[in-house]
């Protein structure tokens, strides 16, 4: 059982749709006391990194027991997009500190005349350090992505898919029990899906 | 790096999909659950919905058939029609939507898209703008499915909706919608030079060349394809299909 946090910034009903597509049970959940009970975390988000972290932090119970599975339990996790970034220790687009579960920065995504940001649309990830993440993937996958800002791992054995837009950045990130994709698997077909599965059949 | 995003652009009329031209006369193309299970085969890079009569009966989404195609879509999902509140959005994305189009009520409530982009972000929000042009041949901008005229000007409003919080602007041609003669490139060029928000160009697409033609020289980010998607050719029957493999120059 997957359960998805639910701290008022993300999009759960298309996460919920594809894990039953893919025969995987997933429940919604606000109440930390429920959130204490499961198995295996995703976190999504979607908007802007200190409304989030301010949204974890005051939560009453929410950051302790999100903290207490990931770091004490060591339950696995994937952050999707903004739940992604708030893995890692800081944002520039923000000044509250984030989870700092990985280490590592966000980071403003460089602008260009021929460049828009948001890089918003179809692009490749690759995979990097190999992870049981990104297992049985098709050559040059295609992810949906939406982000104006992106993360920079310190490890680079912890980049686990890297994608390039204007520079190369890190699209997928882990270690241990611990991941984020920076796109949105539940909008990437087959691509996307593959990695929810993955992720679903982790044994860690 | 990045790929053009080719978007087919559905027409919901009450619980079943349709196909205008020129924003009458619709065509029955068919059930929109069973047309999404078959874009999704394709792996289209995105869906956009719109429900044609929402603005002009002064009714929000229906919710239920939006419920239908979120459960089989597993794309970007963008849906236009009726909407007039923060909540009816919020409704639209709880369903498995990431963004809305708002058309009628740019003109009617200024304070919409700023409110949804406040709220869900900029990328959210889609404004739609459909354009026609009088007996004298000047390009205004039209609402309320094409029935009223705002007398604006495309350029000077893509700005407004911009300044608004728009992530996106679908410029639509109503005098080239379903005619299958291509988009109109003159005026797609100036509005997406006018804006740096991306510009989905419609209206007109009739093959391949027209969408390369869009893009390359009127610097569309995206196209939105109707008639192309849903008709094996002009005047012939059903079929639903995707142009997957562009050969951009």
């Amino acid at each position: 059982m997957i359960t998805i946090v639910d701290y008022g910034m993300g999009n759960h009903g298309s996460l919920a749709n594809m894990f039953k597509r893919i025969g995987v049970k997933s429940h919604v959940e606000s109440d930390p006391v429920k959130i204490a009970h499961s198995e295996k975390l995703v976190l999504p988000g979607v908007g802007a990194f200190d409304r989030a972290m301010a949204t974890i932090n005051n939560a009453p119970g929410l950051r302790e027991v999100l903290d207490q599975k990931v770091l004490v339990d060591r339950i696995p996790i994937l952050g999707i997009c903004l739940g992604m970034q708030l893995l890692t220790r800081s944002s520039e687009e923000g000044s509250l500190p984030g989870l700092g579960w990985i280490q590592g920065d966000t980071i403003r995504l460089p602008k260009s005349n021929d460049l828009k940001v948001p890089h918003m649309g179809w692009n490749v990830a690759l995979p990097k350090t190999p992870s049981l993440l990104t297992e049985k993937l098709v050559d040059e996958p295609r992810y949906y992505f939406v982000h104006s800002y992106r993360v920079h791992v310190d490890d680079p054995a912890h980049s686990l898919m890297r994608t390039h837009y204007g520079i190369d950045f890190d699209s997928a990130i882990g270690r241990d029990n611990i991941f984020g994709v920076q796109f949105h698997p539940e909008k990437s077909h087959r691509f996307g899906m593959q990695i929810l599965k993955n992720f679903a059949e982790l044994n860690i | 790096m990045i790929r053009t995003r080719i978007i087919p652009a559905l027409l919901l009329e009450n619980d079943s999909l349709v196909k205008t031209v020129r924003f009458r006369k619709p065509t029955y193309v068919g059930d929109p659950a069973n047309t999404v299970r078959i874009f999704n085969e394709l792996e289209v890079d995105e869906l956009l919905f719109l429900d044609i009569t929402a603005a002009k009966e002064r009714r929000g989404p229906n919710f239920e058939v939006l419920t239908n195609i979120a459960n089989e879509c597993f794309m970007p999902l963008g849906y236009g029609g009726g909407i007039c509140s923060l909540h009816q959005a919020k409704k639209v994305f709880d369903i498995g939507f990431e963004k809305v189009a708002i058309n009628t009520q740019s003109a009617e409530n200024s304070a919409l898209i700023e409110e949804i982009a406040g709220y869900f972000g900029s990328q959210a929000v889609i404004a739609s703008i459909d354009v026609k042009k009088n007996l004298f041949g000047k390009q205004t901008v039209r609402t309320l499915g094409g029935r009223k005229n705002i007398r604006r000007d495309p350029v000077i409003w893509a700005k407004e909706v911009e300044k608004m919080g728009a992530g996106e602007i679908l410029l639509t041609s109503i005098d080239n919608e379903g005619t299958w003669q291509g988009f109109d490139i003159d005026m797609v060029r100036r509005v997406a030079d006018a804006v740096s928000i991306p510009v989905i160009a419609h209206g007109g697409a009739g093959k391949v060349e027209h969408i390369i033609e869009v893009v390359e020289q009127a610097n569309a980010s995206a196209v939105a394809l109707g008639s192309m998607v849903v008709f094996q050719k002009k005047g012939l029957g059903v079929l639903v299909s995707f142009p997957n493999n562009i050969n951009w120059n």
